[in-house]
């Protein structure tokens, strides 16, 4: 089985968040990444999983510049066998899908794997996209994946309960936590990586659907109020009048 | 104790001179600390016991050898890797560390660089993947600072050698399945020999109460007429150098080490000053708060840069011992008083095992003192600069 495994990076989640060019784009100075936990944690490392149940080959796909090499060697130090990096600024949801799409059709994959979305942006859009591009079916925000041939049974969480969905390959499954365990990367494989492949490919024409108009941080927390416990009447009149959640 | 929340602190943008893979090293380390030993450290160190259920993880994580060949069963890694490894290690415990700088500088190290090809190929790869469990003997009762003094000897029996003598205050000794052992000919020429558990006359008696360390086994070696096959002699190198070169492995990882323990308290401090009010402000806000982490940082960094650079120096194989033996004095001094002071900043709550202050502050006074004590350390620098020997 052929898989492809979608990763992006990611801020770590302690960065504090500003901006730049009048806050129409995110400040990356000093800013550490990280693969982004979805891509990571349960698409990479279940794919991971199927490859190492039932043979086959994972290989990542990042559309981006330079600067996502090192967490693309840590998709290869986790397991992957080897990686593609679409060069390109990954500008919005449809470029990326778009990228990952022509590429994933031109070499023919039985499963494409991705985050359920990415810690920074949460769109949720590429896995979806991807599918559209590629005619494929699509299964968002999944919880459990078993391949059984060319079948594959998948479980979403819905609200009080479990859907259960199947279909058959090839299709895109977006992924979310339940889906594996996170893996470390051993010695052995912060080794292999340094000889894997990491092929760097030029992006193919496609639009950029998105433009931005800025970005602002959200308001600041305020001071906890405390209110009497005598004083019902009170609590009830700001949490109606002031903070409008009832 | 509380979840861990650790974060690196690097001041000088040091990570800009580490490579990908340094850092990858690095945090997988991190990641691997956090979730298997974090959880669980307080309460090994509590019952006095090193946890060995992570000795597989260890070995995953690289804290075995990470520099010995590939073709060993090592990572083929760098110096630096190996110091940023034992700098995650203790930046949860030194007890932790010490196993990992025993087995890796002081067996695996010795074993690789004196040992011929047949003892290579017997015990490194299960050294490093963790099956086997080495110490090192060298220090006796009666001869710490001054190991040439050993009494500890062998006489060549015919087919075999025959051992005597008593090693002190041996980490990993009471589980090892080998030991590293440093001994007199009957020449008084020091040689290593690999003594195996099992054979007769060797036991290794636990050392009980200590307050320092808890979270690593130590023992005594002690050898009456024990039977060393030939072949267990180390051919490479002998005289007091050898055991020394080893030493200077393990002091290098020590000098990692301290700085991961002075980060700990730092960043428990750092955050803990934040979340601490007093006088309606947080205590980060008054200044003699200010004046203690402000010191911490400032010698943290200076020990990641004298660190760094030693292991540059160390890659190349042009660190001395003596500058070793500065970076080992200067990194466990700076990290024991920022134990001191962050135990201050943490008020009441500093001498709870709710942080790990005190237990590296106890863990440290082992240190301070271990593969060369405070002052022997100052005069080998003494030593070094002036030309004059001031240790006799």
């Amino acid at each position: 089985m052929k898989i492809l495994v979608c990763i992006s990076k990611a801020p770590d989640t302690t960065t504090k968040i500003s901006f730049t060019d009048n806050d129409t784009k995110f400040n990356e100075d000093k800013v550490q990444f990280i693969v982004n936990p979805y891509d990571e944690w349960y698409a990479l490392v279940r794919g991971i999983e199927l490859k190492e149940a039932t043979g086959g080959t994972v290989t990542t796909i990042t559309v981006g510049g330079a600067d996502h090499d090192p967490i693309i060697r840590k998709a290869l130090a986790i397991g992957a066998d080897g990686a593609v990096r679409v060069n390109a600024a990954n500008s919005d949801a449809f470029f990326v899908a778009d990228q990952i799409a022509n590429y994933a059709k031109a070499n023919g994959f039985d499963l494409v794997l991705t985050g359920k979305e990415t810690i920074n942006y949460n769109g949720s859009q590429v896995g979806a996209m991807v599918a559209e591009l590629m005619n494929l079916p699509y299964v968002s925000i999944a919880s459990k994946l078993d391949i059984d041939g060319s079948n594959a049974k998948i479980e979403r969480d819905v609200q009080g309960g479990v859907e259960v969905v199947t279909g058959s390959l090839p299709m895109v499954i977006s992924c979310a936590k339940g889906m594996a365990e996170q893996r470390i990367p051993n010695m052995r494989g912060i080794m292999a990586a340094r000889t894997k492949p990491l092929e760097v490919v030029e992006p193919s024409e496609s639009a950029n659907l998105t433009k931005v108009v800025g970005y602002e941080l959200p308001a600041e927390k305020g001071a906890v109020k405390m209110i009497d416990p005598e004083n019902m009447g009170e609590l009830v009149s700001l949490l109606h009048n002031e903070a409008k959640v009832i | 104790m509380r979840t861990d929340q650790y974060q690196g602190h690097d001041y000088y943008e040091m990570d800009e001179l580490l490579s990908e893979e340094h850092k990858l090293v690095r945090d997988a380390a991190r990641a691997w600390v956090k979730k298997e030993v974090s959880p669980i450290i307080e309460e090994y160190f509590e019952k006095g016991t090193f946890p060995k259920q992570l000795i597989p993880g260890m070995a995953e994580i690289g804290a075995f050898g990470p520099y010995i060949p590939v073709e060993y069963g090592g990572a083929g890694l760098d110096q630096i890797s190996y110091g940023l490894i034992m700098q995650e290690l203790e930046r949860c415990d030194s007890g932790l560390r010490s196993t990992s700088s025993v087995q890796s500088s002081l067996v695996m190290y010795p074993i690789w660089k004196y040992g011929n090809e047949e003892q290579r190929q017997k015990y490194l790869p299960k050294l490093a993947s963790g099956e086997f469990i080495g110490c090192f003997g060298l220090t006796e009762p009666d001869h710490g600072s001054n190991p040439g003094g050993m009494i500890t000897n062998f006489k060549d029996a015919g087919d075999h050698y025959l051992l005597n003598g008593a090693k002190m205050w041996i980490s990993n000794a009471p589980f090892a399945d080998i030991a590293v052992v440093w001994a007199k000919d009957e020449t008084g020429r020091i040689h290593g020999l690999v003594v195996e558990r099992g054979m007769e006359g060797f036991t290794t008696p636990e050392t009980h109460g200590k307050w320092s360390l808890r979270a690593s086994n130590t023992g005594e070696l002690v050898f009456d007429n024990v039977k060393v096959p030939k072949e267990n002699l180390l051919p490479g190198k002998s005289g007091l150098g050898a055991p020394l070169g080893c030493l200077d492995s393990a002091r290098y990882g020590i000098a990692w080490g301290a700085i991961g323990a002075a980060l700990d308290c730092y960043d428990s401090a750092l955050r803990y000053s934040k979340e601490r009010h007093q006088f309606g402000k947080p205590i980060a806000g008054f200044q003699l708060q200010q004046k203690k982490l402000a010191e911490m940082i400032t010698e943290i960094t200076k020990a990641q840069l004298l660190t760094l650079r030693l292991g540059q120096l160390r890659e190349e194989g042009r660190a001395t011992s003596a500058q070793i033996s500065m970076a080992k004095r200067n990194n466990v001094d700076m990290a024991m008083k920022i134990c001191r002071d962050a135990r201050q900043m943490h008020g009441g709550m500093g001498i709870t095992n709710e942080y790990p202050i005190m237990r590296h502050m106890m863990n440290l006074e082992s240190v301070v003192t271990y593969e060369g004590t405070h002052d022997i350390h100052l005069l080998i620098t003494g030593l070094d600069i002036t030309g004059e020997n001031a240790f006799k």
